[in-house]
């Protein structure tokens, strides 16, 4: 059996705040490169450059990229076979988010009330927090900081199985078409397809925090990633929304079986900063 | 598009905005006020009670951001701006009271685009996602109402040279559509419909 400390749980989750904020990851970095090479107007070639010299600028002096830091969504994969020790687990993420927060000089996006008594809570938390339990003796931490610009932008869907491949793509394209400049492109889009109302949004959200430019195991929804990908390219809405080919940097599918009668497809887009960081025991 | 960079400094007038053209790159020096949801919801409800605004709004330019906060030594944190179209169902009022330009990014609801005609006023976009970059530009900050908001205050903001391209002029033009009609090579089953708040 593997044992975790909560202490350790609250440090990974305060340096992953900060991480995330300061540091853009290499496979990000390259796709940025690559949609400049792509890129054929220049308006959107020069957004793309400032994109580039930003994160290494915040890299260099540990700024955020970003100064939207983020609702932070904490997704823990436990396995059946490890034992979490010292505390709760909630309040230990919890507590790794404020003081990641507070330490790291990041911002503070959370309200305690979403509609009657919006003030804000100081220090970020509560974090998102999505817990699974999964075979063996792994104890994974995913951690995302999600800005707000991209996130309003998303949307679902509880399509009609007669509506197809088609329906799904046409409801992608057009989520993407009418978010045009806001959500910040270049950018990455997660889609969820299947489950019931309430999974299909966090299928969407895990599309978007697996890991950059993996593709989904069936051929079928692979396939589909990559064509949806190349359609959004063609829709021209280019780095921010000025005009141009790069509108997205990847497109990913989660999928989950669903009811005889039910279609559901959630669009959950993400800004070019897509900060997502990983830490394993 | 304008290849000539323009230079402007608030307060601005009807003579600065006649010249702004969508496209337009322009690099703004001087003093301009940032403002977001909660600071917006306290503007408009003291114009609605007959109030006295915290900052006179004439001829400025309001820039939608919160910051993250200073590290020791820094002026403010990483500063780019935020969404624009949140902000929409409060312009008209913020507009009558003198406001002339607002910087935030991407798009504004039609409505807002007519009120901009209306009113002669302009809207820039700054960058989105790069707020460490244009922090560099900001040279002093000081926090002029609403504290409490933290990082939603209203802060006077001191810019050398901020690099904003005009979106929204007052002749009613709009750079996202020019910018799509150009480059998009997709038809499309369904009306792209701009998400509206007017």
């Amino acid at each position: 059996m593997k044992i975790v400390r909560v202490e350790e749980i609250e440090d990974a989750v305060r340096r992953l705040s900060m991480d995330v904020n300061y540091y853009i990851r290499d496979e990000l970095r390259e796709a940025y490169k690559k949609a400049l090479e792509k890129e054929v107007s220049e308006i959107g070639k020069e957004v793309l450059s400032q994109i580039i010299e930003n994160v290494e600028l915040a890299a260099s002096e540990q700024l955020p990229v970003c100064q939207d830091t983020g609702v932070s969504i904490v997704y823990v994969e436990i396995g059946q076979e490890v034992k979490i020790e010292g505390g709760n687990l909630y309040d230990a993420i919890n507590r790794g988010v404020s003081r990641g927060y507070k330490e790291g000089y990041l911002r503070k996006s959370v309200v305690r009330d979403p509609l009657f008594n919006r003030v804000n809570t100081g220090d970020n938390t509560p974090a998102m927090i999505h817990v699974e339990i999964v075979p063996g003796d792994v104890f994974r931490i995913t951690f995302m900081a999600k800005g707000t610009g991209a996130e309003n932008m998303s949307r679902l869907a509880m399509l009609t199985p007669a509506a197809g491949v088609k329906g799904v793509r046409d409801f992608v394209l057009k989520t993407v078409a009418e978010a045009g400049p806001n959500p910040c492109p270049p950018i990455v889009v997660g889609v969820g397809i299947g489950g019931t109302f309430d999974t299909v949004g966090w299928l969407a959200k895990k599309a978007l925090m697996r890991k950059f430019g993996s593709r989904h195991p069936d051929p079928n929804y692979a396939k589909l990633e990559l064509e949806l990908l190349d359609e959004i390219n063609k829709l021209g809405i280019g780095p921010q929304g000025l005009g141009g080919r790069i509108t997205a940097l990847d497109v990913r599918i989660e999928t989950a079986p669903c009811h005889i009668g039910a279609l559901p497809v959630a669009v959950n887009l993400d800004c070019h900063a897509h900060r997502v960081g990983v830490w394993e025991k | 598009m304008g290849e000539v960079i323009k230079r402007i400094t608030p307060p601005l007038d009807d003579k600065i905005l006649e010249d702004l053209r969508i496209g337009d790159k322009v690099l703004i020096t001087g003093k301009i006020y940032t403002a977001r949801d909660a600071a917006h919801k306290r503007f408009v409800e003291t114009i609605n009670k007959g109030g006295q605004l915290p900052v006179d709004l004439k001829g400025q330019v309001i820039y939608y951001v919160g910051p993250t906060p200073p590290k020791p030594g820094y002026i403010i944190g990483s500063a780019g701006p935020t969404t624009s179209i949140r902000m929409d169902s409060y312009m008209e009022p913020m507009l009558k009271a003198g406001l002339k330009a607002t910087i935030g990014k991407g798009y504004r609801s039609w409505g807002v685009v007519d009120l901009l005609k209306k009113y002669k006023a302009v809207y820039f976009i700054a960058t989105g996602g790069v707020g460490a970059l244009i922090s560099k530009k900001i040279k002093k900050a000081r926090i002029v109402a609403y504290e409490d908001l933290g990082p939603e205050a209203v802060m006077e903001l001191e810019v050398e040279d901020f690099p904003v391209i005009v979106a929204n002029d007052i002749y009613g033009g709009d750079i996202f559509e020019e910018g799509v009609r150009k480059y998009q090579e997709i038809a499309l089953p369904f009306k792209i419909e701009r998400i509206s708040e007017v």
